[in-house]
């Protein structure tokens, strides 16, 4: 039988800190608040296998460090093969008794450029293979650590440096990729969304994929300050509003079966959440009439999931 | 008791890998390294070599798993070719840049475009540099020879860096030939057990691949250069070694009938094999004539190769790979930067060929040596000749 799973909460964390301070992080970045929230969840027997990004260039400036984990960076699009070979040697020379028996968490970290663009294949390819690991995506929505570049996970509507708004243009014009049925569609045993305005919730994500046997995906969007043009003592209620107007609705996949793990009561208007970030302030009411729409139908359809493959 | 086979060069290098005991394997078929990854696949299937194999779905994400599995202190094997090469070549950088003894074998193929699956040496040029230990082989003992060997020295706490053993693609990995099998326990004696000091582990955490920025980046390139050339001597006592327990010798550059030769023709490969051949005709016609073979092309073994060409008055060298806009072939070129502050040096004389699989007998190296002698004697306006070209004229060559 599996052992119980044991809920991260208030009086049940990890008091360590495994991401240590002097990290370059801008102030209020949510991808720096959800690192250090992930790490308590998966706790000291970890490895971690990251991708180039914000995360890997502010946390490691030679020759200090702020990981009191162990962990590798090799390059931007491989961040899954890395882990793959992490996992598959470690076990090997541990079936050979080369090292002792024991329980280790492998983990992949990437941005969403690292993950949903140039890492996917790599990705596709660990998720596919079955490695027993944890891809953590960290998602601010562009390619912020080279300045804002729009990336396939980029939302409709945003301006980016890549995708400016401009006469003839509305900023970005393609829909966000889904990379979390992306990962589903590999027929893993655990995906899930996550944000850390909702820190147990993310915590207990995290803490199940990992735990659970082969791959698992969790999707974190993490408010960027810089990127989205908010104020940096605004990244927790930006993140909320996500969530509340729909845009960003937090579930998990478990076997195939789906579950919201919250469920706001009624959706705030996306107008909310589009107005306080100056990444949107160019759009139109026709432009946010159409946004609306987008996300109304997105919601639908994940509530006929939820109602076609519901969680026991 | 070592015990004589016939075994094809690729499936030398994996009984190699096998005997090495690794502990992963990540590869992604290429023509024509695929016989390796599938002898080895078929070992571990059979439960002959207990490894995790990993079916990688690109070669950049081969050399991603085992640049993770180095990380984790794995004893870690993968093989490549061409183009293969050049999907994984900014991974390549990485695994000597983190000091991990991975080691791979390289079936040198051609580069596109158009596409070619056969043999030359383009691919490996483009590694040049990467800071990785490459070593060629001219034949199936020498295949498994260096394979272990590379173990050997790779892991060597005073060496720490990757090795790339090269083969040439099928004109060497798809020969099958008669080769001497050391036993297991000889094999383990002279690779010793691995442990990885910095090794990812919880409870010793450590950071790999950490951000660069201009106030350290030059000093951890430097610290890379110095340690890769220091590991010459390393480099030699594995081969000193093996010669002592199984008696076969190998050097950085090895001189066949070399005593008072006074013109060299140079390979770099299995193309050595034919030139020894060639030499021994000449010698018989009574020609001053020897071979050179560079064993070692990183890090390129300069004293070795200056006191081998004392006395000499032309070598002939043939390069398998283009510079293109360049100053002649990447071995020739490399040769005369060798030479260039020594006084009486011998001639250099360039020629290219063997491109894209397009053979070398022994004729075209006796008219090789000939015509090399013939320019080091008259001199000439050409950077290199390029051989057994269709629409060019004998004797016509690159201008610089």
């Amino acid at each position: 039988m599996a052992p119980e799973f044991v809920k991260v909460g208030k009086y049940n964390i990890d008091a360590k800190e495994y991401l240590a301070e002097g990290h370059t992080f801008c102030t209020g970045c949510g991808e720096a608040l959800a690192i250090r929230l992930v790490c308590k969840a998966l706790g000291e027997n970890t490895i971690i296998s990251m991708a180039t990004g914000c995360d890997e260039v502010c946390s490691s400036p030679l020759p200090v460090t702020s990981w009191r984990l162990p962990w590798m960076h090799t390059l931007f699009e491989n961040a899954s093969a890395g882990v793959s070979g992490m996992e598959a040697g470690l076990k090997a020379m541990m079936r050979k008794g080369k090292v002792p028996e024991r329980d280790i968490k492998f983990v992949a970290m990437g941005g969403d450029g690292g993950t949903s663009d140039i890492g996917l294949q790599s990705l596709s390819g660990a998720l596919e293979r079955g490695h027993d690991f944890l891809y953590v995506c960290w998602d601010n929505e562009a390619y912020m650590n080279t300045g804002i570049q729009r990336s396939s996970a980029t939302p409709y509507g945003a301006a980016t440096t890549t995708a400016p708004a401009g006469k003839l243009s509305m900023g970005q014009n393609t829909q966000k990729k889904n990379m979390v049925e992306i990962c589903a569609a590999h027929d893993i045993p655990y995906v899930a969304t996550a944000c850390p305005s909702y820190p147990f919730d993310l915590m207990n994500k995290i803490k199940k994929g990992s735990e659970v046997k082969g791959p698992a995906y969790v999707h974190v969007l993490t408010p960027c300050p810089t990127g989205w043009r908010t104020p940096s003592n605004f990244t927790i209620e930006i993140g909320k509003l996500a969530v509340e107007t729909g845009i960003f609705p937090l579930y998990e996949i478990e076997n195939g079966h789906y579950r919201f793990t919250v469920t706001p009561n009624t959706l705030k208007p996306v107008e909310q959440y589009l107005k306080a970030q100056g990444r949107f302030r160019h759009l139109s009411p026709g432009e946010i009439a159409k946004i609306q729409k987008h996300v109304d139908e997105g919601y639908a359809t994940l509530k006929a999931k939820m109602a076609a493959f519901p969680a026991a | 008791m070592s015990k004589r086979v016939v075994l094809e060069a690729s499936h030398a290098v994996a009984e190699a890998v096998k005997m090495a005991d690794v502990d992963l394997i990540a590869a992604y078929p290429i023509t024509p390294q695929t016989h390796i990854p599938e002898r080895l696949a078929e070992m571990v299937a059979d439960g002959d070599l207990d490894a995790a194999y990993v079916p990688v779905e690109s070669e950049h994400s081969a050399m991603s798993a085992v640049l993770g599995a180095a990380a984790v202190g794995a004893r870690s094997f993968t093989t490549t070719a061409g183009q293969g090469l050049e999907l994984m070549h900014e991974a390549v950088y990485v695994a000597s840049s983190h000091r991990y003894p991975i080691v791979m074998a390289v079936c040198n193929r051609a580069l596109s475009s158009p596409i070619s699956i056969w043999c030359d040496h383009s691919d490996i040029m483009s590694c040049r540099d990467t800071s990785w230990i490459q070593v060629f082989c001219l034949n199936n003992q020498e295949s498994f020879d260096m394979t272990i060997w590379a173990f050997r020295v790779a892991e060597d706490p005073d060496v720490m860096f990757p090795i790339m053993v090269n083969l040439d693609g099928f004109t060497l990995s798809h020969v099958t030939e008669p080769l001497e099998l050391p036993d297991q326990a000889d094999v383990d004696k002279y690779i010793p057990k691995y442990n990885y000091r910095l090794a990812l582990k919880p409870e010793a955490p450590s950071s790999h691949g950490c951000f660069g920025l201009p106030e350290i980046y030059t000093e951890v390139k430097l610290a890379q250069e110095f340690a890769l050339r220091a590991s010459r001597p390393i480099i030699d006592k594995g081969w000193e070694e093996m010669s002592a327990m199984f008696g076969r010798s190998y050097k950085a550059i090895e001189t066949y009938k070399g005593e008072g030769a006074k013109t060299l023709v140079v390979t770099m490969g299995s193309l050595g094999e034919t030139a020894k051949m060639v030499v021994d005709q000449k010698r018989e016609q009574g020609e001053a004539v020897g071979h050179l073979n560079i064993r070692l092309w990183r890090p390129f073994p300069f004293a070795d190769f200056r006191d081998a060409v004392k006395g000499v008055e032309t070598l002939v060298v043939l390069d398998r790979a283009i510079s293109f806009g360049g100053p002649g072939g990447p071995v020739a070129s490399e040769l005369r930067s060798a030479l260039y502050d020594v006084e009486n040096k011998p001639k250099i004389v360039g020629f290219i060929g063997g491109l894209g699989g397009r053979e070398i007998d022994a004729e075209t190296f006796a008219y090789m040596i000939d015509r090399g002698n013939e320019i080091a004697k008259s001199g000439s306006d050409y950077l290199y000749e390029p051989i057994l070209v269709r629409g060019l004229d004998t004797g016509t060559g690159v201008r610089g």
